[in-house]
Order: structure tokens, then C-alpha cells, then sequence
């Protein structure tokens, strides 16, 4: 069977992926220190200039330093995504665990409810919750939580389950263990592999939403740096300053692509 | 039997979640709801109190909140949907109007990603670790890692702005599908070519696989006959899986594009908190996965009747 299944994920993705993440975040932290500067000033005088040491990679139309601004758009929706999917992993192990623990009314409605929550598309979802919360980054970080727990619970659930009708986990009960204990010695072993592909995958996936809203208008506001609301600033210019284009454009592919690939391609 | 009551169920719970997100959106509005559908309607520079009480006299904004919730879902189970905020015409009617324009994009979307994915993952899966395969990976882990909206983009200043092939929007012509057509194939078609050739491998290693070649079946009949329909089941169960990313992808890809759809409309909805519009076309989409994926679990049945649960 090792044979067939041999290419599932690329050779050393894993830490190819991690490379690119790591390269894109001490840019995201590092490059404003390295290079100081403000991506809210504005200076019309340099509208889409060139690179130049106070802004290596140039100005947008308003002449703000795209290194500056890119930097913070690395910060904040990597930042955004982050805070989701850790409320959302939080969310779906604890909901999973009760559920595959007490299982009847309770699993089921849960499962019912999880269900019924992927039948919707998620961007349709955060849409909705951006809508009635205050404050676009808090309404992303909801929205996107409501959306990823279900992965979470789905995996959780169905390993839970597994392992707590396994003998060892059997045994461990009998033994007089109380559930802290097979928590941590055995459902935790076999959940926390998976939850770490889930994470990354949820992470591509809030970043892509916060990124997909942003270009289309409905996401962040301007003057706030965010990728996507930068390539929709920075396309009608794309003829004066295609390098002003193409830095969120590329910026947004290297953040993807690593964690598609530190994701390792096991999805479900 | 049990597959469709489960469905059922499933379409159920949709509804009362649309119906609660769309009523609490209606009460929770930051602003008052009343300017803004007045400022929808009459445009923004012809606002005043005066309009917007009268909206708000005619929509009933205000008022107790329990007997509103109750009113609100009766008329939604009832298929009522009432008017749209913004144009005045209903719901229904709107939405009739943008589902077809939608309907067309995805089949055209989902047809160009069959076309293309599950073929080469099926010549990968025959070779597992051949020079195709390895690339096969290489290209398709690239282009899952490009969201819809950036290959639009991508497609856009390429093929429209540089080369001048297509136009970059519109609708009304065959043409015009092109473009978002691909937008979306593309991303749909590294999956569905992951999915196909992790699927043929598995068969290709299963003894009856030999066997059939070994009793002297040409390669083509053992591909057509013991091959395919084996590859077709994940296949499928997963096309309904993608059925969200697909609606997802519409939703962004129509505002790109301005293709006068569901999911233009549903921005359009959001933005001017038309909240009936977004209550009709998200029960809408939710009802459509529910449906699609009823039908494809009947079908994947038919195929393969042993798995029948």
C-alpha cells in the first residue's frame, strides 16, 4: 500500500511550506523595523514611483509605501485567521469530545447543527455576521470561527469515537481513570496530528476569505492595508505600475502556498 | 430511504438558521435600518427623516421582538419571503431572475472541471510515481493554493487586458463565459484531479484490476469496465462537497465579473442590508446543497450498490 500512495504530499513539503512561512512572517514583523515608515502617509508627489531605499518596493496610487502597507497586511489577516481558528479548534474539540463522550440527544443535535452549517457557504455566512457586528475585524473573527468549527468537530468527533471504543481507552476507564486522563493519554495523541492539518487549511481558508471580501469591497475598509483591498486599489493602475499589482498579488500566493503545503494534502 | 429523511432534516435546520442569522441581522443593524433602505432605494442624496419614517412605518422596523421572531419564520416556512426593501419586487421574482444566470456559470464551471481534472488524475493514478504524476502534484497543490477571486484576476489583466482575447465583463454572450467559467474550473479541477487519481490508484492495485488483464482484456475495456466506475463514486461524492466552494466561488467571482447572478445579488443584498433579498437567496443556496447532495448520494447508490447504508 506504501507504494501506491506514494506522491500524497510533495517530497519535504512540509518543510518547504514552513520555509515560506517563516520567510513571509519576519517579513510581516521584521520589514517596518529594517526599514521605518508610516502606510497611511500619503504623498501624491510619488504616486506609483519606483523603489527606492525608504520604500523598496515602490508606491501605490496614493503614493504610500507598498512595503509598509504589505507588511501590515501580512500582519493583520494572518492575525485574523489565527484568532479564528484557534477559537474555532478550541470550539470543535470541546463540542466533538462531548459529543462522541455523551453521544444521543446531545451528539445528535450537534451533528445536526454542523450539518446544517456546511450546507451554507461560509462567505455567506461571515457576510451575515459581518453585517450585524460592530467592527470589521471582531465581525471576521466571529463569522470565520462560526464557519471553521466544524471541520474541527467533524474530525474530533469521528476520532474520539473511534479511540474511546478502542480496548486500550476501554481498559483505561475500567482501570478507574477519570476522563482529564484518557483525554490526554489517548485521545489527544491521535486528534492533535489531524487538528494541526485542519488548522493550517483553516487558516489558508480565512485568509483567502478576508482576502476574496476585501477585493470585491464588502471586507475591510480603506485606508486599512489588507491584501485583497490593495489588489482592487492597485488594478486600475495595472498598466502604469504592474509591480505595484503584482506585490499583494504574489505576497498573498507565497503566504497560500505555504500553508497549502504545510497542510500536507491529507484533507479528510 | 434513511439517506433522504437525514436530508430532509438537514434542509430543515438550514432554514431555521437562515432564519434566525437574517432575523438577527434585521434587528442588529449598526445604523438605522430605515436610512439605509430608504438611502437604497431613493439613492443616497435623497434622504431625509421624512422618507425614512415613512419606511419604517411600512415595514413595522420597530416593535416587540418575540411575536416579530415567530411572524418572521412563519412567513419563511410558508415560502413567503415578501418584497425586496430595495427594488419593491419580490423576492421570489428576483431571485427566479438571477438563479438562472448562476445556474449556467456553475454548470459551465463545474462541465470545464471534469473536462479537465479527473482525466489527467486518472492517467496519473494508472502510473502512481511516474514524471506525470509528480508533476500532476506539483501543479495541482499551486493552483488550490490560488483563491478564485486571484485567478480571476489572474485570467483578467492576461487574457483581456494584455492579449485582448476576451472581454474582462458582461453578460449576454457565449463569450462572456469564458473567462469566469475558468475562474472557477481551475481551482475546482485540482481537486477533482487529486480526487480521481488517489481513487484509480487504489483500484489499479486491487487484484481484480490484475485479473481482469490477465484474462485477456485490452487495457481500454479493463479502464472502461472495471476502472471508471469505481473512480466515479469519490468523484462524485465530492463534486457535491465542492457544490459550497462552487456557490462560494460564484458569489465572489460574479461581482468581479458583474454577472447579473445570485451571488451579485447577494453582495448587493448584504451591502444595502436588503435583509429579505439575503434571507431568499441564502435559503436559496443552503436548499441547493442540500438538494444537489440528496441527489448524489441516490446516484452514488445506483453506481455502487454495496455501500447502500
Amino acid at each position: 500500500m506504501t507504494a501506491i500512495s506514494l506522491p500524497r504530499a510533495l517530497p519535504a513539503g512540509r518543510t518547504l511550506g514552513a520555509a515560506i512561512l517563516a520567510i513571509v512572517a519576519v517579513f510581516a514583523l521584521l520589514g517596518p523595523v529594517f526599514v521605518p515608515g508610516d502606510p497611511f502617509a500619503q504623498s501624491l508627489m510619488k504616486s506609483l514611483a519606483g523603489p527606492e531605499p525608504a520604500a523598496p518596493f515602490g508606491y501605490d496610487h496614493l503614493g504610500r509605501s507598498l512595503w509598509h502597507r504589505l507588511a501590515h497586511a501580512l500582519r493583520l489577516s494572518p492575525l485574523i485567521a489565527l484568532a479564528a481558528v484557534a477559537t474555532a479548534g478550541a470550539a470543535g474539540l470541546v463540542l466533538g469530545t462531548l459529543a462522541a463522550l455523551r453521544g444521543g440527544w446531545t451528539e445528535r443535535a450537534l451533528v445536526v447543527l454542523a450539518d446544517a452549517l456546511l450546507a451554507l457557504p461560509g462567505l455567506l455566512l461571515v457576510l451575515i455576521v459581518l453585517a450585524i457586528m460592530p467592527g470589521t475585524a471582531t465581525g471576521f473573527w466571529a463569522g470565520l470561527s462560526l464557519v471553521l468549527w466544524v471541520e474541527f468537530f467533524r474530525l474530533t468527533r469521528a476520532t474520539a469515537r473511534a479511540t474511546l471504543a478502542s480496548p486500550a481507552a476501554q481498559a483505561g476507564r475500567l482501570l478507574g481513570f477519570g476522563w482529564p486522563y484518557i483525554f490526554r493519554t489517548h485521545l489527544w495523541p491521535e486528534i492533535a496530528p489531524l487538528m494541526l492539518t485542519a488548522a493550517a487549511f483553516g487558516t489558508a481558508t480565512a485568509i483567502m476569505g478576508i482576502a476574496a471580501l476585501g477585493f470585491v469591497s464588502v471586507g475591510m475598509r480603506a485606508p486599512t492595508p489588507e491584501l485583497g483591498l490593495m489588489m482592487v486599489e492597485l488594478l486600475p493602475y495595472w498598466r502604469e505600475a504592474p509591480m505595484a499589482l503584482l506585490t499583494p498579488v504574489l505576497a498573498t500566493f507565497a503566504l497560500l502556498l505555504g500553508l497549502t503545503l504545510l497542510a500536507g494534502g491529507h484533507r479528510t | 430511504m434513511t439517506i433522504l429523511v437525514s436530508r430532509l432534516v438537514q434542509a430543515l435546520v438550514v432554514a431555521l438558521l437562515v432564519g434566525a442569522a437574517t432575523f438577527a441581522m434585521m434587528r442588529s443593524l449598526p445604523g438605522d435600518a430605515a436610512w439605509r433602505i430608504a438611502a437604497g432605494r431613493y439613492g443616497y442624496d435623497n434622504v431625509n427623516a421624512a422618507a425614512a419614517e415613512a419606511v419604517r412605518a411600512e415595514l413595522g422596523l420597530d416593535g416587540p421582538w418575540l411575536g416579530a421572531f415567530l411572524q418572521w419564520m412563519g412567513d419563511l416556512f410558508r415560502l413567503d419571503f415578501g418584497v425586496s426593501l430595495v427594488s419593491g419586487q419580490p423576492v421570489i421574482a428576483e431571485i427566479g431572475h438571477q438563479l438562472g444566470a448562476s445556474l449556467w456559470l456553475a454548470l459551465a464551471a463545474v462541465g470545464l472541471s471534469l473536462v479537465i481534472g479527473p482525466p489527467l488524475g486518472i492517467l496519473a493514478g494508472l502510473r502512481p510515481g511516474s514524471l506525470f504524476d509528480r508533476t500532476l502534484l506539483v501543479v495541482s497543490t499551486a493552483l488550490k493554493a490560488v483563491p478564485q477571486f486571484l485567478m480571476a484576476l489572474i485570467l483578467i489583466l492576461v487574457l483581456s487586458v494584455q492579449l485582448g482575447w476576451l472581454p474582462a465583463a458582461g453578460y449576454g454572450q457565449p463569450r462572456h463565459f469564458i473567462l469566469p467559467a475558468f475562474a472557477l474550473a481551475l481551482g475546482l479541477a485540482a481537486v477533482n484531479a487529486r480526487i480521481a487519481r488517489d481513487a484509480m490508484a487504489g483500484v489499479v492495485a486491487m487484484p481484480f484490476y490484475d485479473f481482469a488483464q490477465w484474462k485477456g482484456l485490452s487495457r481500454a475495456q479493463v479502464l472502461w469496465r472495471h476502472g471508471l466506475r469505481n473512480v466515479s463514486v469519490p468523484l462524485l461524492t465530492y463534486l457535491g462537497l465542492q457544490f459550497v466552494l462552487l456557490v462560494e466561488g460564484v458569489v465572489v467571482i460574479e461581482s468581479i465579473v458583474g454577472w447579473p447572478g445570485i451571488g451579485h445579488a447577494l453582495v448587493h443584498a448584504v451591502f444595502a442590508r436588503d435583509v429579505p433579498m439575503v434571507q431568499g437567496t441564502a435559503l436559496m443556496l443552503g436548499l441547493g446543497f442540500v438538494m444537489v447532495n440528496a441527489l448524489i448520494d441516490l446516484l452514488a447508490a445506483r453506481i455502487d450498490p454495496r455501500g447502500a447504508r
